[in-house]
């Protein structure tokens, strides 16, 4: 292999029911910055079935480029012929670097990708840049539950593929209008035994927000002493127009549904708003929101590491303060509203 | 039917604490489990030895120290047990990992191979589906149930907002979730059996037919550049007042901030 | 003399404390208050091999030693004493004889399904005149063609109204005095046997402590367990086992108030700083640790001692006289150190405390463990 063959970053764009995932277009924005420090360009690879006219939206979030491959064996997503289309594309293509969000696709896809290619994978990274004198690219990613951070590199393999979290990067303002040249890859597909068969799709019923998408989220930890408490969380966060969100802890002890889990085994958040109530902050809760824009933390314990990230810190007993807070926010809010 | 899951033996991280002097990890004391996910693959196998019967066999990579973890899966009912040891084998990224792996896996009999979805020391969840592709069997992630019929497996696979049922052929790979299910307990018979009476089989560097260019450090496309502890924002404001008084203070804030 | 635990003895404590700190500890101040026995949790216990770890395998056990068992009891009463002596009760009482003194069809017929948990075991010595001094047995059995007949009345009977299997003993013969005591396995379903009143206790409150009341209860011939008038001599060797699994349960107290206790004095402050700074502090819990740690030895002691030598008297006294006395003290102390708030039902050192006296009452008194060990002295 010579390296040096290798030019240029990829994103692997990704589209469910025609729709782009929002981390798709996060890593096109982390993506061109690393263009731009290897001087060279972001190229959008979309699969897919019927999916051409996502092209533009792809363009307008930074992609200087865009891969194609449209194909009736890519309609829903499958391991298998979607790691062959993206071996294809790389194959012909040698990209430097190669991105995937660190999504139930993308952790599926990437690795299956990496065998096949024979070339290194960093996992979940949290940071990725191009070292200013060796333009190596260097990917820093939590290890231990979060208590330290690694800095991977893959000096002799290309492309390096790293897979990002949502929520970790951020997307470029949509430029209106913009276009960028399409190239339409065709691969085929022949039949093997690594072939799975889709029986069926079940949607998951949830009235609830995605907490990633939330700009305001209130979170409790095992302070909250019982998952009846939980409905004082509910309560704010209904004055305030946010979410609810959970510690790992109150994960654990079955008080919370998992998909509302902040922290390193949970969500990466980053709201403008954080409440911590009740969570100590145990290192792997900060990895998932210590990103957020204002952080407030209510513990009785003076000494909880969360406080270390707050913003504001009010030392107390949890339950008692919240229900006068929330009176006190649903007035200041009726009274705005008038 | 033969069933092999993978199993690894990880710190519990949820005790790992950082040294507040030097920054560094303390993992004096720290007591070994076998990985979540990893367990819940093996409850995964032996459901299915109980319904179906089948022959468990749980092998691990990694140090002597590993056999504890290996006799707790047997003491919770595994067949039998291989460890995978050899310094060669150290200093593994997940490619040279799942090479490894696979090449033991390959002088097996197998119908199933379960890995866990990931485990959580490195939380990377690369492993499972890089010995599927080594191996060149198809693999499904993030297994929530599990069923046999015939000469297939049928699999909810989870995705953020829904599910598939997938179905494919055996051999198959499968990365269980630790959601699949409630791992049983060993019994105190079966820990004594795993002690007293059965043997793990350790294979060492030439009992696995794997390309020296696959393995260890060498074998490994990435490597650590560095390793740091986290250095958190600088602390911000902190008041121990009535309940009445911090509300009305976050109030405040909320409105400096122009929140609310 | 190597004083670690083998690693197979390692992991089955990691396996009991996994269980207790999961499926028994949430349940432990609700059994307490509502004087509830903890029936899901005997079920779980079951599954998990609880039931039967000492007896072997081929009598439906785990196939383990006593060692192993006792962890069992110790792990368990840590965070629950009422459900570690469910276990003991189970598998020292209620199996053991029958896995002694039983014949063949006794051991298929009722230690099988005993040792797998299928059934729960009791054993019925003490009447109402005939605590510490049992040989005033006042219960008779009269033997009837091919049965025995048996009339009279037991208190404070443990797993009682629970059990499926009770190791029952009455008077075949009064003219002999102890030795006309023999043993009978009776199942809760024989004719004329009843539960009398259940026992309002001060701890231990969600195990069943009830009276057994035997009206012309019908007992098959092939249940008496031994010959006719051995009994006394099958209830002291049984009780002997019996004090080994109070003992561990008395350890298991101690240990979990000691552990309460650290736990309470690193949060708990006062003066402005936690109460772990103060010497007083310190010097109670050390002298709290290591009775704990002396307590231990002797049970392991007695443990060992039951599976390597003919008699273990000694030994299984030493060890309930100890640590039953250690459980009483350190969790008194731990009820100190948490001043008022151990005084509350929001602590668990309260309810420890209430737990550890019957460990110096039950499977014979403090005085009557005085007694064993000095007449082997003297």
């Amino acid at each position: 292999m010579n390296i040096q063959d290798y030019k240029g970053v990829f994103v692997f764009v990704q589209q469910v029911d025609g729709a782009i995932t929002g981390v798709s277009y996060e890593l096109i924005g982390k993506g061109k910055e690393l263009a731009k420090a290897l001087d060279t360009e972001v190229t959008a690879v979309l699969l897919g079935y019927q999916v051409e006219n996502l092209c533009d939206s792809l363009a307008e979030h930074g992609a200087d480029k865009i891969i194609l491959v449209d194909d009736k064996a890519l309609e829903v997503y499958k391991t298998e012929p979607y790691a062959h289309a993206m071996y294809e594309v790389i194959e012909q293509h040698k990209p430097e670097i190669v991105l995937y969000g660190a999504t139930a696709i993308g952790r599926d896809l990437a690795p299956r990708v990496s065998a096949r290619v024979h070339t290194g994978l960093t996992a979940d990274c949290t940071k990725l840049e191009i070292a200013e004198d060796t333009k190596e690219f260097r990917m820093t990613r939590p290890a231990f539950g979060g208590n330290i951070m690694a800095t991977i590199v893959c000096p002799d393999f290309r492309p390096a593929m790293a897979t990002v979290r949502p929520g970790v990067m951020q997307k470029l303002k949509p430029v209106a209008g913009a276009k960028a040249p399409v190239e339409k890859m065709n691969v085929t597909f022949t039949p093997n035994n690594m072939d799975v068969e889709i029986l069926d799709i079940i949607k998951k019923v949830s009235n609830k927000m995605d907490i990633q998408d939330a700009k305001i989220l209130v979170s409790g930890g095992r302070g909250m002493g019982c998952p009846e408490n939980f409905q004082l969380l509910r309560d704010l966060a209904d004055a305030l127009g946010g979410e609810v969100s959970s510690s790992r802890a109150c994960v654990d002890a079955g008080w919370v549904e998992k998909d509302i889990q902040v922290g390193q085994t949970g969500k990466t958040v980053r709201p403008n708003l954080y409440i911590a109530c009740g969570i100590s902050g145990a290192i792997q809760h900060l990895a998932g929101m210590e990103e957020s824009d204002v952080i407030i933390a209510i513990n009785k314990d003076e000494t909880a590491p969360i406080f270390e990230v707050a913003d504001y810190g009010v030392v107390g007993d949890v339950t008692k303060i919240l229900p006068i807070f929330t009176e006190k926010v649903k007035e200041a809010m009726a009274a705005r509203n008038k | 039917m033969n069933i092999i899951v993978c199993i690894k033996q990880v710190p519990n991280t949820n005790e790992v604490k950082l040294d507040p002097v030097t920054g560094t990890l303390i993992r004096d004391g720290v007591p070994s489990i076998i990985n979540p996910d990893d367990k819940a693959g093996l409850e995964a196998a032996l459901r299915l030895k109980d319904e179906l019967g089948a022959h468990v066999t749980v092998i691990s990579m990694g140090p002597a120290q590993a056999d504890a973890a290996l006799r707790e899966a047997m003491a919770m009912g595994a067949d039998e047990a291989i460890l995978v040891t050899d310094r060669a084998f150290g200093g593994a990224d997940t490619w040279a990992t799942s090479s490894t792996i696979a090449a033991a896996i390959s002088k097996l009999p197998y119908d199933l191979v379960i890995t866990g979805r990931q485990a959580i020391d490195g939380d990377t969840a690369q492993v499972g589906p890089q010995i599927a592709e080594h191996l060149q069997i198809p693999n499904i992630s993030y297994a929530e149930e599990i069923k046999v019929e015939g000469d297939s497996v049928i699999v909810k696979r989870q995705y953020e907002d829904r599910y598939h049922i997938v179905k494919a052929k055996m051999p198959c790979l499968l990365t269980a979730l630790s959601e699949l299910n409630e791992p049983r307990y060993m019994t105190p018979g079966g820990i004594f059996d795993a002690y007293r009476s059965r043997e793990i089989t350790e294979w060492h560097r030439d009992d696995v037919p794997v390309a020296e260019e696959n393995i260890g450090l060498k074998g490994s496309p990435t490597r650590v550049f560095q390793t740091f502890t986290k250095s958190l924002k600088a602390a911000g404001q902190m008041v121990q007042l009535d309940p009445e008084e911090s509300a009305e203070y976050m109030l405040e804030k909320l409105k400096e901030k122009f929140i609310i | 003399m190597d004083f670690t635990l083998s690693k197979e003895h390692e992991m089955a404590r990691t396996l009991y404390r996994e269980f207790a700190e999961k499926e028994v500890k949430p349940l432990a101040q609700e059994l307490d208050e509502e004087e509830r026995f903890p029936s899901e949790t005997v079920e779980k216990m079951r599954k998990a091999g609880f039931m039967g770890i000492p007896i072997p395998k081929e009598y439906g056990g785990q196939g383990c030693d006593t060692l192993a068992y006792v962890l069992c009891v110790e792990e368990l009463s840590k965070v629950c004493a009422t459900t570690g002596v469910v276990v003991s009760a189970h598998t020292s009482l209620g199996c053991d004889p029958i896995k002694r003194f039983g014949t063949p069809e006794q051991i298929q017929k009722y230690l099988v399904p005993l040792a797998k948990g299928e059934k729960l075991g009791a054993f019925a010595l003490t009447e109402p005149g005939a605590g510490t001094d049992a040989s005033g047995q006042q219960t008779k059995a009269v033997l009837d063609g091919d049965h025995y007949v048996l009339n009279g009345s037991k208190i404070f009977i443990t797993n009682a109204g629970k059990a499926d299997v009770y190791i029952v003993f009455a008077m075949t013969d009064k003219s002999k005095g102890t030795k006309g005591i023999s043993a009978f396995i009776v199942e809760k379903d024989f004719p004329g046997f009843s539960i009398g009143t259940k026992e309002k206790k001060m701890g231990i409150r969600g195990s069943s402590t009830c009276e057994l009341i035997f009206e012309n209860c019908i007992v098959p011939k092939e249940n008496l367990l031994g010959q006719e008038g051995r009994g006394f001599s099958i209830a002291m060797t049984t009780l002997d086992g019996g004090r080994i699994g109070i003992a561990s349960q008395a350890l298991g107290i101690a240990e979990g108030a000691l552990e309460e206790t650290i736990k309470y004095v690193k949060e708990r402050k006062q003066f402005g700083r936690p109460l772990s700074k103060f010497q007083n502090t310190q010097f109670q819990l050390a002298d709290m640790a290591t009775k704990v740690e002396a307590a231990r030895y002797l049970v392991y002691r007695a443990a060992v001692a039951k599976d390597t030598q003919k008699r273990f008297s000694v030994e299984a006294a030493m060890a309930k006289l100890y640590a039953a006395e250690v459980a009483m003290e350190v969790t008194t102390k731990a009820v100190q150190l948490h001043g008022g708030y151990g005084y509350t039902r929001e602590y668990p050192v309260e309810r420890m405390m209430r737990d550890a006296k019957i460990t110096e009452i039950y499977e014979g008194t403090s005085e009557v463990q005085r007694m064993v060990i000095s007449g082997s002295l003297l």
